[in-house]
């Protein structure tokens, strides 16, 4: 059996939240995400919002940019296909840095999956012309500071894939 | 049923400081009743969600009061808002419905069951911390000032002529360009001092 600890856990990607100044997580929790939460709202700097569906993220997400704030919208590929119109006006139309955490539901390193969610994620993502980065495993990590560096340069929302094929983040 | 440009009238007398974003086909009438237009911000771009939009600046701005005037064919694409608004608590949220039962902006047909929708029912089982709903101009100006007081989230619901646009959309008058978004977010910060690293 694959152990957690050869996985991305979510110590990896609250400190990488912690290290690039994340004010604010607007979310809906998943299966493969409610360690994540959990440990989320330990955090006495972040501000977990509990959001109702996942086009909300990336105009809560807006709000709060313009006041200065840094948000993350980390939602599942299944509600970011939902919020097309969201990325389009919100994230895309604001012209503001934005890092999107998404849960690639389906996603196997093989390649081949069952899961239309995950067959159609990055094509949903090269139609919108939004960036993304895979991460799989705790060694990954880096690849979120990247995300953020390359959303402030671009004033442009980037996306970071969780690759979770094995669900590591349930206990 | 009152109108939209006598409810901002009135309102505009309690602004004060307020941050006011007014959507649709009733909210252009802010214009005409604004006096300070860099604390006006349009904060629309995608379907139903200019409400989250402001929740947002609303959590981010704690000092500052927002001000949303809002449309019911708007808030019915995403009515979970009303309980994400609620699971926030934003005490600087007021939350401005104008119900005119109709799509104005496309010819005036109907929304969804509108003569019998309770909105600030809605908002108090959701969770807001005061609602109110007006059907005529006396009673909303005789409280407006009141309601501004009030911690949020304040949810007000009120019922307004519809002023329906049935041209097509090459014939219709256009609005002046206004600011663009850009210049938008740059005079709030500047106002609201927001510091961006």
């Amino acid at each position: 059996m694959v152990q957690q600890a050869a996985l991305l856990s979510p110590e990896r990607i609250v400190s990488e939240f912690q290290k690039n100044g994340v004010t604010h997580v607007i979310t809906i929790p998943d299966s493969e995400t409610n360690y994540l939460y959990e440990l989320m709202k330990e955090q006495p700097w972040l501000d977990v919002i509990s959001s109702c569906r996942e086009g909300e993220t990336m105009a809560i997400a807006m709000g709060l940019s313009i006041a200065g704030k840094t948000p993350v919208c980390l939602i599942q590929n299944t509600g970011m296909m939902e919020s097309g119109d969201s990325i389009r006006g919100m994230a895309l139309g604001s012209g503001l840095p934005l890092v999107m955490v998404v849960g690639y539901r389906g996603w196997t390193r093989h390649g081949i999956t069952p899961d239309s969610a995950a067959v159609y994620t990055e094509p949903f993502l090269n139609a919108f012309g939004i960036h993304y980065y895979l991460v799989e495993h705790d060694a990954d990590g880096d690849r979120i500071s990247l995300a953020f560096q390359e959303a402030k340069a671009t004033n442009k929302p980037v996306v970071v894939l969780i690759g979770d094929e094995y669900h590591g983040f349930n206990r | 049923m009152f109108n939209a440009a006598d409810m901002f009238k009135a309102f505009g007398k309690h602004r004060d400081k307020a941050i006011v974003i007014a959507t649709g086909t009733s909210g252009r009438h802010w214009r005409e009743a604004s006096t300070d237009m860099k604390r006006d911000v349009a904060l629309g771009g995608s379907m139903g969600q200019t409400t989250a939009a402001c929740l947002g600046l609303a959590l981010g701005l704690p000092n500052e009061k927002v001000c949303l005037f809002d449309s019911e064919g708007s808030l019915l694409m995403n009515l979970g808002i009303l309980p994400t608004v609620s699971g926030k608590q934003p005490k600087n949220f007021y939350h401005f419905l104008m119900d005119n039962e109709c799509y104005a902006t496309t010819g005036g047909q109907p929304v969804a069951n509108a003569q019998n929708l309770d909105w600030a029912g809605m908002a108090k089982s959701a969770g807001y911390a005061a609602t109110y709903h007006f059907d005529n101009l006396e009673d909303f100006a005789s409280n407006v000032g009141d309601i501004m007081k009030k911690a949020g989230p304040v949810f007000v619901s009120m019922k307004i002529v519809p002023e329906i646009e049935n041209e097509p959309i090459g014939r219709r008058q256009r609005q002046p360009a206004g600011r663009s978004r850009g210049e938008m977010i740059r005079d709030l910060r500047e106002i609201a001092g927001v510091k961006v690293s």
